[in-house]
């Protein structure tokens, strides 16, 4: 009741709804520009929070973390670049849609679906922040090791039809992520004696090179210069689209909040496994790879989901599970606010104002993205020339601002190259980058645990989050093998048929 | 004409003396960037925040943050020693990567004593001995005798190779004779959550992330090792009342220039980071997150404090064989 009075206080009496809405588009525009992620969005913010009262700045840098990780669909869909990590699995079918001229329908999926995940993220955050709080400590190294084993094995049905070549594809990827300062012992690994290379190669450069670069070089094989003729409209899903959602918004839902609990995470994981999943219940796997509806709205609950659901170990603990919670934890530092439980008696109105700016920033998106929508789908049906030469000017600014590095833009570039040659060869990108992503976690994971165990393997046995994460994997292959071999075999038998 | 040449010299000299002069009673005219050389919202970042806010209103002025990660801060570090030395780059830099990097890196791009104008400490962040809830001791005594009854039994997490908490705890161990395994993480929040998770069992780590824990009674803090206790947790001895005064360690903050900064230009900015340092609403907001108002500042007390810095660690990381790159 309390809490309540604290809600309407801030509602009417300060301009919370004001800074709601200022971070929310803020976000958006930061998250949906290729290279700049969501922290660096909220970083870029912190200056100006400076003078503000504490509740104002924490709703400003959490409302612009909700935008950005909405906003990184944008490019996904549009010009398959996704704008942060945890959009790259929104390229498979959100580009494949615009692909159709159905781009209006895709950014309409992936705003109602982000609006359903943040919704449920923050629901938990309000409901369950105690209870929850403690998954971040039940999870281990060697949880991690699992999770990330799990994550893996996504790559068993992200083949396209060639195991082999999907497994040689996740080679590479874990191999680029071996790059850099060995996380255990601190010898540098395949850095040819390059200081760029130190702090190993950053999943973002690999993702825009291998998505975005290979697609305008693939373009740039094909005759033609007019744009693609669809409607500019966005298209929110209809109620019987809604319904069929559901299942997939559901598995975004469960997925984000767990990714969103676990420190390390980050999105992306939530993301691809969410997208397997609603594969694997979806009355209509087919279409998945094909422009599905579900295929755009289970990743971006997901990734939705997981920045609401981040809060509560950030809340409850200090501690931060991404880069973007960090800064809100810079942030709340900044202006003299210990996180913790403490925090909830001390501070309740910035806890009830962070709830508060958080549910309306979500409503907002609504509206934002109707309005803001229609310019970047106009934007991409220019003439494909001059689209391509904005698009190849806008990530490579992008990659440039990361760290005003060249040789960012170097490996971006090289990885373009990688990600043509690969797709004129039939190979599948997603393997890669899921190696590139979580190589680092796995193996990280994998030596931090026989560290503590003093090279004991069977620490992993001894965990059960583990342990029911290791069986998941396994039983994911399985079936995954299972199915790509009666595929196989019932289109031999169609083909002898026929 | 050897006259002719000298007055010509003194007559240059004088000249260039006037124009840096006008050049510093004009500065700063354009915003000031400032290279942070780790992530936004870690310990550097929030501490540079707080201090410059400050600064901006003294010298009428935004200074900006870059926030430039990697190699342990010495990309940053580098970038910054490398800028053209006109006051419109500065760097904030640590004991890491102007204390330790020098032994720590044996291809470090630059010499944290000669390629910098030092401007001013900024804090003190102090260091203490933490260990997991569940550990049957209670003091640093109790502690030191637990880690060597069982050399090898007590994990000692910390946040990456050469980074404070890994440094730090070298420091620590090495005094008392042990050398428990070393498990690193990438970066102290995940391994200050392990701690929490009681997955390792020991852990040194400047306090500002920790002070909540602490509060909270989710993880002990042995003993703090500066020589006066925090008020951010008053209950933590000093290491020296905690019979080891010869441990004393600070994750130190400080504002540096490129090398050939106008010396009015660093003594302009070493003054705003005084004026700083004294604003009661600043010194606060340092002493909430665990941080210490220096007691010297300066360009000279940073310059006797990086020299002695990198005195004390560069044995301690040699002996324990640590490499960064």
């Amino acid at each position: 009741m309390h809490s309540l009075g604290i809600a309407f206080d801030l509602l009417f009496g300060s301009p919370i709804i004001l800074y709601s809405i200022i971070g929310l588009i803020w976000g958006i525009i930061g998250g949906s520009l290729p290279g700049i992620s969501a922290s660096i969005t909220m970083a870029l913010l912190l200056p100006f929070t400076y003078g503000m009262a504490p509740v104002q700045a924490i709703v400003l840098l959490a409302c612009t973390y909700i935008g950005a990780e909405y906003g990184g669909s944008i490019p996904a869909i549009l010009i398959r670049t996704p704008g942060t990590n945890s959009a790259a699995a929104t390229v498979i079918d959100g580009y494949e849609m615009k692909r159709q001229g159905r781009a209006g329908e895709a950014l309409g999926i992936s705003l109602w679906s982000g609006v359903i995940g943040s919704l449920f993220g923050l629901l938990m955050l309000i409901m369950l922040t105690e209870p929850l709080s403690w998954v971040a400590l039940a999870f281990k190294p060697t949880s991690y090791f699992a999770l990330g084993i799990l994550g893996l094995s996504v790559i068993a049905s992200m083949t396209n039809g060639s195991l082999l070549k999907g497994l040689a594809a996740a080679v590479v990827g874990l191999m680029i992520a071996t790059i850099g300062t060995d996380p255990i012992s601190g010898v540098t690994r395949f850095t040819f004696g390059s200081p760029e290379l130190l702090g190993g190669v950053e999943p973002v450069l690999i993702m825009i090179g291998v998505f975005a670069v290979s697609e305008l070089m693939m373009q740039s094989g094909s005759k033609g210069l007019g744009g693609v003729s669809e409607q500019v409209r966005v298209r929110l899903p209809s109620l019987s689209m809604m319904n069929r959602l559901k299942r997939s918004q559901f598995i975004g839902c469960l997925l984000g909040t767990f990714e969103g609990l676990t420190p390390g995470g980050g999105g992306s994981i939530a993301a691809f496994l969410s997208y397997n999943e609603a594969r694997r219940w979806s009355k209509e796997p087919e279409k998945f790879g094909k422009g599905s509806e579900e295929g755009v709205a289970a990743p971006e609950t997901a990734n939705n989901t997981v920045a609401s659901a981040a809060l509560i170990p950030l809340l409850s603990f200090g501690i931060p599970s991404s880069n973007s919670t960090a800064v809100l934890l810079g942030g709340l530092l900044i202006h003299g606010l210990l996180p913790g439980p403490r925090l909830f008696e001390q501070n309740a109105d910035v806890v009830v104002g962070l709830y508060l700016g958080s549910f309306i920033a979500t409503l907002a998106q609504i509206l934002v993205g109707i309005l803001l929508l229609p310019v970047c789908v106009w934007l991409v049906n220019r003439p494909r020339a001059y689209l391509a030469g904005f698009i190849l000017a806008l990530i490579l600014s992008g990659i440039f601002t990361l760290n005003t590095s060249l040789a960012d833009l170097g490996i971006a570039l090289g990885m373009g190259l990688v990600g043509y040659l690969m797709r004129r060869a039939g190979y599948p990108l997603l393997p890669l980058i899921l190696g590139v992503v979580l190589g680092h976690m796995v193996e990280s994971s994998y030596r931090r645990s026989l560290l503590l165990s003093g090279g004991d393997h069977t620490i992993f046995l001894e965990d059960p989050i583990a342990v029911g994460l290791l069986l998941a994997s396994f039983v994911f292959v399985t079936l995954s093998l299972v199915r790509e071999f009666r595929d196989a075999r019932n289109a031999k038998l169609k083909d002898a048929h026929a | 004409m050897r006259m002719r040449n000298s007055f010509a010299a003194m007559l240059a000299a004088a000249a260039l003396t006037a124009a840096t002069q006008v050049l510093a009673q004009a500065y700063p005219t354009k915003p000031i960037n400032v290279i942070v050389p780790y992530a936004a919202g870690g310990n550097t970042d929030v501490v540079a925040r707080i201090v410059l806010e400050h600064m901006g209103q003294t010298l009428g002025q935004q200074l900006t943050v870059e926030n430039i990660g990697g190699a342990g801060g010495t990309t940053g570090s580098n970038r910054a020693a490398k800028a053209t030395p006109d006051g419109y780059t500065i760097l904030v830099g640590q004991m890491g990567t102007h204390g330790a990097a020098p032994a720590l890196y044996p291809n470090l791009p630059y010499n944290p004593l000669t390629d910098f104008e030092h401007v001013s400490q900024l804090s003190d962040t102090p260091i203490a001995v933490f260990g997991k809830k569940t550990l049957p001791v209670n003091t640093l005594q109790e502690l030191i005798a637990l880690i060597k009854a069982d050399p090898g039994k007590l994990n000692n997490g910390h946040g990456g190779v050469g980074s404070t908490s890994h440094v730090s705890c070298l420091l620590f161990t090495s005094m008392i004779g042990a050398r428990p395994p070393q498990v690193a993480y990438r970066g102290s929040g995940p391994a200050l959550n392990d701690l929490v998770a009681g997955v390792h069992d020991v852990m040194c780590d400047q306090i500002p992330h920790t002070v909540p824990q602490v509060i909270a009674g989710n993880i002990k803090a042995f003993a703090i090792a500066t020589p006066e206790r925090s008020a951010a947790i008053p209950n933590v001895p000093t290491t020296a009342e905690a019979g080891m005064p010869q441990f004393v360690a600070s994750g130190w903050n400080a504002m540096f220039a490129p090398k050939g900064t106008p010396k009015p230009i660093v003594d302009k900015l070493a003054a705003a980071v005084d004026s700083a340092l004294k604003n009661p609403a600043t010194r606060k907001k340092l002493e909430d997150i665990g941080a210490v108002v220096p007691a010297k500042t300066g360009p000279d007390a940073l310059r006797s404090l990086v020299a002695s810095e990198i005195e004390k660690w560069t044995p301690v990381i040699k002996a324990a064989g640590v490499v960064g790159n």
